[in-house]
């Protein structure tokens, strides 16, 4: 059984996440995501979970860290702002292979710019945004309903591959209130405990290490510096570095093809859109609208690790069209990846594209 | 055991102090979690067998509140220095005192920045010579006790690497009293603070901290029979010790 609500997209995302199982909800106030956590606030306390508003974004990405130490499952909502200052600490929990959940809630920027608009351009943010070299997970959700399911799913990834995980939502999806189908449980995943004998940040085939949750008599030393695998600072060493970073690369990016999300149509299509996010909805009334149009899509449900694949499934066409609320930060990644012609939609300022804009770019091609 | 604290430096004093009242808790190992920032003081944590978290610049207090909050049932311990705490971490040390969380923080206060080379920080003293302050300093203290009991924490207390019982018993009392305890420890570090301002050797600054304290109770008694209390002494003992409402608390 499962229930149906009308029901706006952040509280469907905190409703997604009280699914999944977070037991911590660490935040500061930020809109256009705020919904998110006012949902929080009122149901967590209730359930015996706990909430709490630090007192800015970093205190609030340290607070999910020290907590999902503990064994909780983590997450925070944000927007533009908040989230560049979590960059810093994105960076250590990936180094020290940390699960939690960041929702981004998407805004004009750059700086305080539009915090009421909706806009994706925080796409390269959270996937170069912190320093030295990473690997992240995204999800992009375009509907309410995926903004449910994606939250769960982050969950399940983050606790999967140890590393932060995104919902790069925005203010239209945030805000739109739609139909969801609430399932009565969803599938969850746990973090594996260490294998015995295991060193607290030795892998085995998988890459990733068993989790040493605090309390448990690891006694297990976690630190944001370069270390070797017992968990110990090792920073002069070079083969110590090289191996831990590709490490955490590869974990992620070996396995992209597997955490690739993504719904295709009309592969045989000359003219493609591939988008992800609000665009998504616009490029399906275009296809049901206008069939004599003959539009293939791709739409991205995870944008990192880039699902690269998808594109050579599409075997006769003449352009991949990609329209984005920032100026073709994912156009660009696309273009890496092909040899076919690229053309950027760009469109800020705070609105969707319109289906007629789309249909221009379309009968160019025509 | 190798570590990478200097010749003469003093945080293994407060080290030893802080495990000396963890004993005498009779805390269990499995259920204490130190915490600690960047920093000399912060690399403390390394050279304990419990579960433990090095975090980031000035952020201990933000990670330890995460920890206290989803798991009450430990015994959180941060590990801070004057700079980690009191520049970067300025924000986060006042709302962890405010919200008054069952946490022991312990601060080395070097009055420089150790790990980076020796530059000013906010409690580096007026006049004193760091690389960043080459004339000496001149901007005024941050006296970190006083805005602990201004912020609301439950116990705050100051002694220094000289003082080792009363350091250690005040770390024990903070340990036991619910909320947010800090106790602040000016600790010598020859290396980088003394060598520039005429404390080359270890003894000069233990010496220095022995002649230039005044017991916080005998400092009122002076202020309030209208004596002066030179510049350069600074009060040690007890600043604060209530009951103010706490959060974190253990599950009774």
């Amino acid at each position: 059984m499962s229930r149906i609500e009308f029901m706006q997209g952040n509280i469907a995302c905190a409703e997604g996440a009280l699914a999944a199982g977070c037991t911590f909800f660490g935040g500061y106030p930020i809109t256009p995501s705020t919904e998110v956590a006012e949902h929080m606030a009122k149901e967590m306390p209730g359930l015996g979970r706990t909430f709490i508003q630090m007192e800015d974004e970093i205190a609030s990405i340290s607070s999910l860290i020290g907590a999902s130490w503990t064994g909780a499952k983590t997450m925070t909502a944000t927007s533009g702002p908040g989230f560049s200052l979590m960059m810093e600490n994105i960076g250590y929990a990936v180094m020290t292979e940390t699960p939690l959940v960041i929702v981004n809630i998407q805004r004009g920027g750059p700086s305080t710019g539009q915090p009421t608009m909706s806009a994706q351009g925080d796409m390269m943010q959270c996937r170069f945004g912190s320093h030295g070299d990473f690997s992240i997970i995204a999800l992009t959700p375009s509907t309410v309903q995926e903004m449910y399911e994606l939250t769960v799913k982050a969950f399940n990834l983050s606790e999967r591959f140890r590393c932060p995980v995104f919902v790069m939502s925005d203010e239209t999806i945030g805000h739109m209130r739609e139909r969801v189908i609430i399932p009565d449980s969803v599938e969850t995943e746990y973090r594996k405990p260490p294998e015995i004998g295991k060193l607290p940040f030795e892998a085995d085939s998988t890459l990733i290490p068993g989790f040493p949750v605090f309390g448990q008599g690891h006694r297990v030393h976690v630190t944001g510096l370069t270390h070797n695998e017992k968990g110990y600072p090792d920073t002069n060493d070079h083969e110590t570095h090289e191996k831990l970073v590709k490490r955490l690369v590869w974990k992620v990016e070996s396995k992209r093809h597997e955490i690739a999300d993504y719904d295709i149509e009309n592969t045989s299509s000359e003219i493609v859109f591939l988008t992800y996010g609000p665009a998504t909805r616009t490029v399906r009334q275009i296809i049901k609208d206008r069939p004599d149009l003959n539009i293939g899509h791709i739409n991205l449900r995870i944008v990192w690790p880039f699902p690269e694949e998808v594109l050579s499934k599409f075997k006769s066409a003449k352009v991949f069209i990609i329209p984005e609320m920032n100026l073709g930060q994912i156009a660009r990644e696309v273009g890496r990846h092909t040899n076919v012609p690229i053309h950027s939609l760009p469109k800020i300022g705070g609105e969707m594209h319109n289906p007629k804009e789309l249909i221009h770019a379309v009968e160019e091609y025509l | 055991m190798p570590h990478i604290f200097c010749t003469g430096c003093g945080n293994g004093t407060v080290i030893n102090c802080t495990l000396n009242a963890v004993v005498e808790m009779g805390w269990e190992i499995d259920d204490t979690i130190f915490i600690s920032g960047i920093g000399c003081s912060s690399r403390a944590p390394g050279y304990v067998a419990t579960d433990s978290l090095h975090t980031t610049h000035g952020r201990a207090l933000a990670f330890a509140t995460g920890v206290k909050m989803a798991k009450p049932d430990f015994n959180v311990v941060v590990f801070t220095g004057d700079g980690d705490l009191s520049a970067i971490g300025g924000n986060h040390f006042i709302h962890a005192c405010r919200r008054n969380i069952d946490i022991t923080v312990v601060c080395m206060n070097n009055m420089i920045y150790g790990m980076t080379g020796g530059q000013g920080s906010p409690c580096t003293p007026s006049g004193a010579f760091s690389t960043t302050t080459p004339y000496g300093a001149s901007e005024p203290v941050f006296d970190l006790a006083e805005l602990a009991v201004a912020a609301g924490a439950n116990y705050v207390a100051r002694w220094t690497t000289y003082h080792v019982k009363e350091l250690t018993k005040a770390i024990k009392a903070g340990m036991e009293t619910p909320g947010l305890s800090f106790i602040e420890s000016v600790t010598q570090c020859p290396t980088s603070f003394g060598r520039r301002n005429k404390q080359r050797q270890p003894s000069d600054m233990i010496d220095h901290m022995k002649t230039h304290t005044i017991l916080l109770s005998k400092k009122k008694r002076l202020e309030e029979a209208g004596q002066k209390v030179p510049d350069d002494y600074f009060a040690v003992g007890e600043f604060a010790r209530r009951n103010r409402p706490v959060m974190g608390v253990k599950n009774k």
